[in-house]
């Protein structure tokens, strides 16, 4: 079984490939079509800026190649975020793969919201042995309203998409590789997805 | 709701952990690698990693030593002490470092947290500042491990960096710093009001009740200490369940 985690120029991708490292999980690194349409499951991680990152999937057509995969894929944080239609962030037109928009914290708290917070009314199976209301290290300054796709919400001054899932894509605004055991065992679960 | 965070900082030199106060008396307090795993086992919410001597020599020791605590923790990962480049940053993130943090060359150079923060986003840059309370009710910034004082007004060279894009503050106040006595609380609150990133309080850490008044009344984000950890004075599952049993929000 085959994992590929998308390279792209979104921030650092080194903490989910040591994540999978200490699950024993192998995996390969690639931002090549063929080598990403070829996984069993995709990983798309990202930290940093909607405009900027998906300009690069553009110039690489890896926007299309994401858009046309039908094995399981997990977008993480940004890479949650691109796969919705459109983010505040930059103006950004998204992969638009989950029908639904990125705003911007808009709210007395601090932002970028940095630290660990709840997972709640969870509805999926990526959920699997996961309790209601357990935390999960998020660090992110847009975020994805509730809407059909959300299969699991937290709360900063709003409630709002702590996951969510179309068909065969999850996106998990949260940083499951950063989220302890919490974290450990979303991981485990979207690697048994086929 | 978003918990506040207890964090461990183990202050490294030539790949031990030392009891750093005031860069004197040096105390081992242990192997890095194995107070990690027992911090992260401990619920830790992060842990910071200060490399004290910073110099050149010590820089690969303190790569391998970052990549190998790296691979046994499931939670965020802060490296800094002699960060001075985009290439410093590089090497680190390559490591397994999730967040770096920059003190005395952003002073020098503010123009590095700009760069930094462009490069890697603001998420990424904690600035540190060791500050002092040199005249009273005025604090300044203090370089190289608080060993070089300035004459730089502490409240608006966090303000400037923050405009540049550091995404987190992480502040020391040499006054309480191994005392025990207490964190700066006054301080910490004056800071906490005047940014809009999360600041994380360290020095002064002596008992739980000192956690409870950082968060409860300086309004940190997150609070910071290194020996009474180490030593454990107080072990991180009794200090969440106090603060807890005090209403403030902690991931139990």
């Amino acid at each position: 079984m085959k994992t590929v985690i998308i390279q792209y120029n979104a921030g650092n991708i080194t903490s989910v490939k040591i994540a999978l490292e200490r699950l024993g999980v192998s995996y390969t690194l690639s931002n090549e079509a063929e080598i990403i349409q070829q996984a069993d499951r995709v990983i798309f991680p990202g930290v940093g800026e909607a405009s900027s990152a998906m300009k690069y999937l553009q110039e690489r057509n890896l926007d299309l190649v994401i858009r046309s995969l039908k094995q399981p894929v997990l977008g993480i944080c940004l890479g949650m975020q691109l796969l919705c239609r459109y983010s505040e962030e930059g103006n950004t037109q998204c992969l638009g793969i989950i029908p639904t928009d990125v705003k911007k914290f808009n709210n007395q708290l601090k932002v970028p919201q940095i630290g660990w917070n709840t997972i709640n009314t969870l509805n999926d199976s990526i959920f699997n042995n996961i309790p209601e209301n357990a935390f999960v290290y998020y660090v992110h300054g847009y975020y994805v309203q509730k809407n059909d796709y959300t299969i699991a919400t937290t709360t900063y001054g709003l409630d709002y998409s702590a996951a969510i899932r179309k068909e065969k894509f999850w996106g998990v605004q949260f940083h499951p590789e950063k989220s302890a055991q919490i974290g450990e065992q979303i991981l485990k679960n979207f690697l048994s997805f086929s | 709701m978003l918990a506040k965070r207890v964090i461990p900082c183990l202050d490294i030199k030539d790949g031990r952990t030392v009891k750093g106060t005031n860069f004197v008396n040096l105390q081992d307090a242990g192997n890095p690698v194995e107070l990690a795993i027992r911090y992260v086992h401990e619920q830790a919410d992060e842990l910071v990693f200060l490399d004290i001597t910073a110099t050149h020599e010590n820089r690969s020791t303190l790569y391998q030593l970052v990549h190998e605590v790296a691979s046994c923790v499931n939670i965020p990962f802060t490296v800094g002490g002699g960060v001075r480049s985009i290439d410093d940053v590089n090497m680190l993130l390559k490591q397994g470092a999730d967040k770096i943090s920059i003190n005395s060359a952003a002073v020098r150079n503010p123009t590095l947290i700009t760069t930094l923060a462009k490069e890697f986003g603001s998420q990424c840059i904690v600035l540190a500042v060791d500050v002092k309370e040199a005249i009273p009710g005025n604090w300044f910034v203090y370089l190289n491990g608080g060993r070089i004082a300035t004459e730089i007004d502490a409240i608006s060279w966090i303000q400037e960096a923050v405009d540049r894009g550091a995404g987190e503050i992480l502040l020391t106040s040499m006054d309480h710093d191994g005392t025990k006595n207490g964190f700066a609380i006054e301080l910490t609150r004056k800071i906490s009001e005047s940014v809009t990133v999360p600041v994380i309080a360290s020095g002064g850490a002596g008992n739980m009740k000192h956690f409870e008044e950082v968060f409860k009344i300086g309004k940190a984000d997150a609070a910071l200490a290194a020996s009474v950890f180490h030593f454990q004075e107080i072990t991180i599952p009794e200090l969440k369940h106090y603060l807890s049993k005090h209403q403030i929000p902690v991931r139990i």
